[in-house]
């Protein structure tokens, strides 16, 4: 079959360097949802893993009926078929409820100016955003945050049920419990299920970027978008009644600026740029079983430095540009050259764009009833870590856990590399040793070292040529444009936005 | 899956407008937040119409060197919900004042034309001033105009200076660092009047009293970036994934190079998640564990065998080799002060001879006398003031002995105290006999001392332990019960740690923070950390050192700065009050609680250790050490009028005057009466920062005796009989403050229970400038939009202050008044060497001199007319004398008249260099100052090389022509120079890390022996018992008076109650904001264990009561088996007016916030004074406001909360 070759502005998040801060959703609300209707979304936001997220339990598919599944040799929306969809489409049963989410909250903070003289100080008690009235807070986007040993929330992890009875109660207790952070956003999947689900045809993605949008316009609030989104990542805004999600900043990307969430992420740990994929293989890649999804979508990817890749993306009419930042890639480098970067939760089926690498996690510990006992390793090991690889794997690679010690292992490679160049106290043989095991180079060592701990913004963020010139040509004269840009009055929605 | 088509037509895409829309802006300004972070993140701030809309980081740091991580971006989702609050309902818009008081001050105003008489007849009215003080915190506010609140704070203010004195007016306001223009406005508006300004590095517990003991300095760290550089790295104490939230990532990043990480911390945190090793100990027993990894080092290193690296390190940067008398007490020995050089008959001439110290030197097998102790740098001939290994009198090369083992005349039974057991051990020590002008005298080096108290034996007779599974102190073993760590993982923790060191020469670090900083023992529990670093030759090392971070301590142009802040450019010195003292005292805490003896084990061999603190801090006062305003009880004004009628002439005739009186008793220290009415404080200022509510510790204390309004504490008044040294008056006062004034941007804790509250300019309104030490950069705050509604910024607003009383003045205070000043003996000035031993004037053990044996005193005249003037221009003061900062100063007279030209004001017919302006202060600030203008760097290190006495200037050669002004500022952040202000090196591509200059360039540290110090031979050190590193338990919760009336009710349960800092606010500041909240749990939960959780019924998110004698908290639970039992973590700091129900237990009262379960103790030996690097400096010595050894119940709200 003849390749088609496409660009995508694809991202990886090093979940070792992840801080658990949310300075990224705070940085995204301020500038995208801090308004009516959109109180309780959080386009990106950071879980706590073991956990239960936002909303509450979303990796549950059988719960809410998210993404794809097979069904013999097609793939079909797990919510139903299309043509149930027209069918059903006055209802929506696997929709979360805002509790699922939250209620969003305020507090009267005027009664603190404005309170009379009394006999007791003012307080600013908690109201509802969306009724104004008080509340009682149960739940929030960032309920479980830090909680690891929570029996009402870590322990309900979806992903836990992969692992033995044992392990789990092993990881609630204090001597062995473990928590790292998963920050999400769209995951801006190649196989969008959110897409597939719309029955106006309001959702696409761009053709030159992949980014996956809502049309305002188009939008008739069937929100089959937020049940076909097994990631949970579209929303339905009460106020304006469309379909709101992340639009990956496209605002800022086209004037060359990296997301607000990754501009402004402070564990450096956000990487963006462009992969290019052949369209035509998608459908039978996404076909094959959970445990090769992760495999099956790397081979979608091309070379940007092989010839003909590169005539063929030309032919497509990829701009030059586009084609040297997808060479200059960091997410090319993480998930396909140096293959330590992986989708969350492959088995959903929706090819998602947004890679993570694994996070390493302090070696394990014993507990005599006495006194504490720390595993002897030098560094973090895969022998004493603290949780069950079939636990990553779940997240990861659809549960194949070679994938997961493979990554693992080239990780811990670079650290034990790294020491030895600086300090030469790991032994010849045991790096030798290492490095085998990891199948790894000390040049690939050197490159995975240099993007995970030097890569300044201008590496981490690679953004292709957005060429606004040619898009604003297609409808008007750029020239005119430039004249007129920004004149006349802002039409508003008929609700309102 | 045909279904999925992209779509690249423009055509069908228009509506994408709908977001670009939303994306314009018009303006993009670069600011930052002024909030005690630590941070200091540049950040762009977004204009759209007129309207700031939000904020996102900027990523220009300029670069270090290729082969670190950037500095980008900086910033955290605190410092990204700002903007919230700039048009959010919780901004003070407006002047308010509260009703009761506006109502009584407009009827007085009626009556009295003049506003001092108006204000006058309310304080003279006892009914109308606790009408007032009375619904202090209960509404009713009023909108209220510029103008009059103006008058009525210059009226207050001239009323308490004639009635009480300039001293009973005190201001607040946190760590210049994060906005230091905006803190400058405040301080030097106090310091011109006489007022006093409190310090807060001390009250924060922030300040790491370790830190001058070991090294004579406030703090000083190593930037972020340079733990990059460290090959191991040790957290403990610190959660930097949460409180040093742009830096963490250079410690993830390290590890991708090969560097261990290990986090001790007795739950889980968020930095646990990153390391290799997560070392659970039990909450505050670091000490305890540092204390066995260090004898494992010295066992395995030291003795067993010798890494040459540390050997060489600790002869020539720690005292180490320096003799130690022995002291014979009861047929054993016991370790005393230094070896004085003029004790030997060949250096009995030396000047300063009781300041300069002996090592024994291996090739004459004599005492010898090396350079750079105390006595050289405060001698008349300078240059000898350097730690090359010479003899300070003959120039002769010294190698001195670090052991005397091979060299001893005998072994001598030494007592260690061993406070975990309450009990002394005997350990052989080797000894050489020294003939001294008072005869032959047995001493020992510090560092056989070290060995011995660490359990090392090297086969010397004595209780040694036998091996590491011996359990006696210090050793793995030992250390078990105490910390719950396996000795196994301590062996090898220190076994690494030694060889990555011995490897590296000392690029291993210790990150270390408030967790540790905040218990009652905690220069104990950092001096054992420091240990393991200075036995390792880690300080002073690129990846190596303690770097300490709790707060923003860090002022780089600190001496142009301290000039203007405090206005020594007209009065000096300043009134500086440290802030532990000043509140434990007026706010009455100290009536609740009995000798210190009760709850701390101490030595019982002295009387110094022995009391009440109180008692300890008026004889730390009244001897020099410790600073206290009031100071007298009369008005100062008055009391130099007294002097005059007397027949004083001249300033020393005044003070004459004034210690016969003190002497005779005729005039006393405010001191040794506080609750007598004229001792009290009167009048507040309160600006940046949150003084009644995150700074409040004993929070309900400040309620009932500052405030007079209703408190939730339940304790008893117990100090009576404990008391010896002041006046115990029956009842005790509430309601101290006339007048408390908050200027602030939101309606906070402080600003709901002051009387007047005036609006001010966010960060995002306003020109300032920040520094850190997190980075080595200087940046700007700058206004996006002008001040918003009626606000003012903190600088404008005390200059509208001054400019009233100005006017006021010319009838009440027409003519220059004169004041005079007591100060305690002072650090980097040669009152160092006032007390070589503790005597008490008072007791007659010697005579009262002012400046040696008791305060400083120090006749200045204040020119209130002129205040305003004052205000505005940078005095002339600073010209005559020049500026400096720690010990060294320079002139400035040519750049004075150079800014004269360029930017002046003109009154009286003088022209100043002008401070009109808060940009005009930045530039003169950036112009004077060694860190941004590099031709002042190399003045300054040409003065230092005078009194070191090597070259020194080549480090600022290069960047002589380097110099910033506030545009470079907005432009981009800059980097600051080398500076001799400080200890590191920036030059050359490197990182900042402390003392670089002292290991590199031989400047020595400015303690006694001029090297780091393991021993420390202050008389109060020695009674105390902290002498030589140890290990001390935390107090004694029985005796602590935590829970005496309360009791249990229902299902409860006793937990330690700490406070660390918190992911969703800095402080109280972002607490109450929305985003932030929406992100926690809608107010701060209390966090604790699963299993403690269970045995009183709660569940996750129940409303819960924590309670103690001190006060009541109502939140909610998170539970979590993340913590370990017996603990509960209530995340400092809550502001409590968001989300507050009422307190059952107390009374159906809202209930408090987390300083309401706490009260300040204080560690008497912290106080010590007079004696090298143990003098008083601002923020830099005195007691810290510890709060960590602290017990609540908690039980299960009864029935749903009540608002």
């Amino acid at each position: 079959m003849k390749r088609n070759v496409r660009a995508h502005v694809s991202m990886v998040f090093h979940l070792d360097k992840c801080l658990g801060c949310h300075t990224c959703s705070v940085a995204c609300k301020n500038i995208w949802t801090d308004r009516r209707g959109a109180e309780y979304m959080w386009w990106n936001n950071v879980e706590t893993k073991p956990g239960t997220g936002y909303p509450i339990l979303w990796e549950d598919q059988e719960k809410y009926q998210g993404g794809w599944q097979r069904e013999g040799a097609k793939l079909g929306l797990k919510m139903h078929s299309r043509l149930g969809a027209l069918a059903n489409i006055f209802h929506s049963p696997f929709l979360p409820t805002i509790d699922e989410y939250y209620e969003p909250w305020t507090y009267k903070y005027d009664n603190l100016i404005n309170a009379p003289a009394g006999d007791e100080q003012p307080t600013a008690r908690p109201i509802s955003q969306l009724t104004g009235k008080p509340m009682n807070i149960e739940f929030g986007p960032n309920w479980d945050d830090d909680l690891s040993g929570s029996q009402v929330y870590a322990a309900n992890d979806p992903n836990l049920k992969k692992i033995s009875v044992e392990e789990r109660e092993l990881l609630l207790k204090f001597e062995r419990l473990v928590f790292f952070y998963l920050p999400r956003i769209c995951n801006h999947c190649l196989n969008a299920s959110c897409l597939a689900a719309c029955p106006s045809g309001a959702i696409y993605k761009r053709g030159e970027d992949g980014i996956v949008l809502v049309n305002q316009e188009m939008c008739r609030a069937w929100r089959k978008c937020v049940t076909g989104c097994p990631y949970k990542k579209t929303y339905y805004n009460w106020s304006t009644g469309k379909a709101d999600k992340c639009i990956l900043c496209y605002p800022r990307l086209e004037v060359g600026k990296a997301p607000a969430c990754f501009n402004n992420c402070v564990g450096r740990l956000r990487y963006i740029g462009v992969l290019l994929y052949d369209a035509n293989r998608l459908e039978e890649s996404a076909k094959k079983p959970p445990e090769h999804l992760v495999e099956a979508q790397r081979e979608l990817f091309l070379d940007p430095f092989d010839p003909e890749v590169v005539a063929e993306a030309r032919e497509n009419g990829i701009h030059d540009g586009v084609i040297s930042a997808a060479q200059g890639s960091p997410v090319y480098k993480f998930v396909i050259k140096h293959k330590i970067a992986l989708p969350l939760h492959a088995e959903f089926g929706t090819v998602p764009m947004l890679f993570y690498v694994p996070s390493l996690l302090p070696v394990a510990g014993t507990f005599d009833g006495q006194t504490y006992k720390v595993a002897e390793d030098f560094f973090t090991s895969l022998e004493n870590v603290r949780i069950p690889i079939r636990y990553q794997a779940s997240l990861f690679t659809g549960g194949n856990e070679a994938e997961i010690i493979r990554v693992f292992k080239k990780l811990y490679a670079v650290r034990a590399y790294r020491r030895e160049k600086q300090m030469g106290d790991v032994s010849t043989q045991e790096l030798q040793r290492v490095l085998e095991e990891a199948q790894t180079t000390a040049e690939e060592i050197q490159e995975i070292y240099h993007l995970t701990a030097l890569a300044n913004f201008e590496e981490r963020f690679v953004i292709p040529p957005m060429m606004r010139e040619q898009a604003i040509e297609a409808t008007e004269d750029v020239y005119a444009h430039k004249g007129h840009i920004g004149f006349g009055f802002l039409r508003k929605p008929a609700r309102e936005w | 899956m045909g279904w999925i088509q992209d779509i690249f037509s423009p055509k069908t895409r228009k509506w994408e407008e709908f977001y670009r829309n939303r994306w314009q802006h018009d303006r993009i300004v670069r600011s930052t937040h002024g909030v005690n972070c630590t941070g200091s993140c540049s950040w762009e701030v977004y204009v759209k119409d007129g309207i700031i809309t939000w904020e996102t980081q900027q990523n220009d740091y300029p670069t270090i060197n290729k082969s670190l991580p950037a500095y980008e971006p900086r910033g955290c989702p605190r410092g990204n919900s700002f903007s919230w609050y700039i048009y959010s309902p919780i901004r003070i818009k407006y002047p308010f004042m509260r009703g009761v008081l506006l109502d009584l001050w407009q009827e007085a105003k009626e009556i009295h034309h003049d506003p001092v008489k108006a204000w006058q007849a309310i304080m003279e009215n006892e009914v109308s001033r606790k009408s007032y003080q009375q619904a202090r915190g209960k509404g009713g506010f009023r909108r209220v105009k510029w103008e009059n609140v103006l008058e009525l704070i210059a009226a207050a203010t001239i009323y308490t200076i004639k009635k009480h004195g300039p001293d009973r007016v005190v201001g607040f306001s946190p760590i210049p660092a994060m906005s230091m223009l905006s803190f400058t406005g405040g301080s030097r508006f106090l310091q011109l009047i006489g007022a006093a300004s409190l310090s807060f590095y001390d009250m924060y517990c922030d300040l790491p009293n370790a830190s001058p003991e070991v090294w004579g300095e406030q703090t000083d760290v190593a930037e972020s970036a340079d733990w990059f550089n460290s090959k191991y790295i040790a957290v403990m104490g610190s959660n930097i994934s949460m409180t040093r939230t742009p830096d963490a990532h250079f410690v993830a990043e390290a590890r991708h190079n090969g560097t261990k990480l290990v986090v001790m911390s007795p739950d889980f945190n968020q930095v646990a998640k990153y390391a290799d090793w997560w070392v659970p100990l039990n909450a505050g027993q670091d000490g305890a564990l540092w204390m066995a990894i260090n004898h494992v080092i010295l066992k395995e290193f030291h003795v067993d065998r010798q890494v040459d690296y540390f050997m060489d390190y600790m002869k020539k940067y720690t005292d180490g080799p320096f003799l130690i008398e022995l002291r014979e007490n009861k047929g054993s020995y016991t370790p005393g002060k230094v070896l004085r050089a003029n004790k030997l008959e060949r250096y009995r001439e030396e000047e300063n001879g009781d300041w300069k110290l002996l090592v024994l030197d291996s090739a004459s097998g004599e005492p010898r006398m090396p350079q750079g102790t105390i006595g050289f740098r405060w001698q008349k001939k300078k240059g000898q003031w350097n730690l090359e290994q010479k003899d300070g009198q003959d120039g002769t090369e010294i190698d001195p002995i670090l052991t005397l083992l091979s060299h001893s005349d005998e072994i001598l039974q030494v007592e260690f105290a061993d406070f975990a057991d309450d009990r002394s051990l005997k350990r052989g020590v080797p000894v050489k006999y020294i003939n001294t002008v008072s005869g032959k005298i047995p001493v020992t080096t510090v560092y056989d001392l070290m060995l011995a108290q660490f359990g090392v034996s090297r086969g010397l007779p004595g209780e040694y332990p036998d091996d590491f599974d011996h359990v006696l102190p210090y050793t793995p073993a030992w250390q078990e019960k105490l910390t719950g760590i396996n000795r196994k993982t301590v062996i090898q923790f220190a076994r690494e740690w030694a060889e990555t060191a011995a490897r590296t020469e000392g690029q291993c670090m210790i990150i270390i923070g408030a967790g540790v900083n905040h218990w009652y023992h905690q220069n104990l529990m950092y001096r054992a950390g420091i240990v393991g670093l200075l036995i390792c030759g880690c300080v002073g090392k690129n990846g190596g050192g303690l770097n300490h971070y709790v707060g923003q301590e860090k002022l780089a142009p600190v001496a142009p700065w301290g000039s203007v802040a405090m206005a020594l450019d007209w009065v000096k010195p300043p009134r500086l009050q440290n802030g532990p003292s000043f509140h434990y005292i007026h706010s009455d805490q100290w009536r609740y609680e009995g000798a210190f003896s009760d709850y701390t084990q101490v030595k019982e061999d002295n009387p110094l250790t022995q009391g009440h603190t109180i008692d300890a801090n008026v004889r730390a006062v009244r001897m020099g050490w410790l600073p206290f305003f009031p100071q007298f009880n009369k008005n100062p004004m008055e009391v130099v009028q007294e002097a005059v009628e007397a027949g004083a002439t001249t300033n020393q005739e005044i003070i004459q005057w004034v210690v016969q009186q003190l002497k005779d008793g005729q005039l006393k220290f405010a001191i040794e009466d506080p609750d007598a009415p004229e001792n009290w404080p009167r009048v507040w200022f309160i600006w940046r920062g949150n003084a009644l509510m995150s700074s409040a510790k004993g929070n309900e204390y400040f309620f009932k005796h500052y405030l007079g309004t209703h408190s939730l504490e339940i304790a008893d008044e117990v100090a009576k009989d404990s008391v010896q040294e002041v006046v115990w008056r029956e009842k005790s006062p509430e309601g101290k403050m006339d007048l408390v004034v908050d200027i602030n941007f939101r309606m906070d804790t402080s600003a709901l229970f002051s009387d007047i509250v005036l609006p001010t300019a966010t960060w995002y309104e306003k020109d300032d400038m920040s520094t850190t030490d997190l980075h080595s950069y200087i940046h700007p705050l700058s206004a996006a939009v002008p001040p918003c509604w009626e606000s003012k910024t903190d600088y404008q607003i005390f200059q509208l202050f001054a400019q009233k009383i100005s006017e006021l003045a010319k009838d009440h205070l027409p003519e220059p008044v004169l004041d005079i000043v007591a100060t305690p003996l002072g650090h980097d000035s040669p009152a160092e060497l006032a007390q070589p031993e503790i005597k008490d004037w008072k007791k007659g053990e010697c005579e009262p001199i002012p400046g040696k044996t008791m305060p400083n005193l120090t006749v200045v005249e204040r020119d209130y007319v002129n205040l305003s003037n004052q205000m505005i221009s940078f005095g002339p003061k600073a010209r005559e004398e020049g500026i400096g900062a720690h010990g060294l100063s320079w002139k400035i007279e040519d750049q004075y008249d150079q800014l004269l030209e360029s930017n002046h004001v003109e009154w009286n017919g003088q022209k100043y260099p002008s401070l009109k302006g808060a940009v005009d202060a930045a530039n003169l600030i950036l112009y004077l100052a060694p860190e941004t203008n590099g031709a002042v760097a190399h003045r300054a290190f040409l003065a230092e090389e005078e009194k070191v006495g090597l070259p020194l200037v080549d480090l600022a050669e290069k960047t002589k022509g380097i110099r910033y002004n506030f545009n470079d500022l907005a432009k981009q952040p800059r980097r600051l120079l080398t500076s001799p202000c400080w200890s590191g090196i920036t030059k050359d591509g490197r990182t900042y890390a402390a003392y670089c200059l002292n290991v590199e360039r031989l400047i020595p540290w400015r303690t006694l022996t001029g090297r780091q110090h393991l021993y420390l031979d202050h008389g109060s050190y020695i009674a105390f018992g902290e002498n030589l590193p140890t290990y001390k338990p935390n107090l004694d919760r029985n005796a602590i008076r935590d829970l005496v009336n309360s009791k249990p009710e229902g299902k409860t349960i006793v937990l330690n109650y700490l406070t660390p800092h918190g992911k969703w606010n800095i402080h109280s500041t972002f607490y109450d904001n929305e985003r932030m909240l929406t992100l926690s749990r809608g107010i701060q939960p209390v966090w604790l264990n699963n299993l403690d959780a269970e045995e009183i019924g709660v569940n996750d998110n129940d409303w819960l009561e924590v309670y103690n004698d001190h006060g009541v908290v109502v939140s909610r639970a998170v539970v979590s088996a993340r913590l370990p039992r017996g603990m509960c973590l209530y995340y400092h700091s809550p502001d409590r007016t968001v989300s507050v129900p009422k307190s059952p237990l107390r009374g159906n009262r809202r209930a408090g916030g987390h300083n309401s379960l706490n009260r300040i103790r204080l560690k008497p030996v912290n106080m010590a004074g007079g004696y090298a690097q143990f003098t008083y400096g601002f923020n830099y010595w005195g007691p810290p406001g510890v709060n960590r050894d602290t017990f609540v119940l908690v039980r299960k709200l009864e029935g749903k909360p009540v608002w």
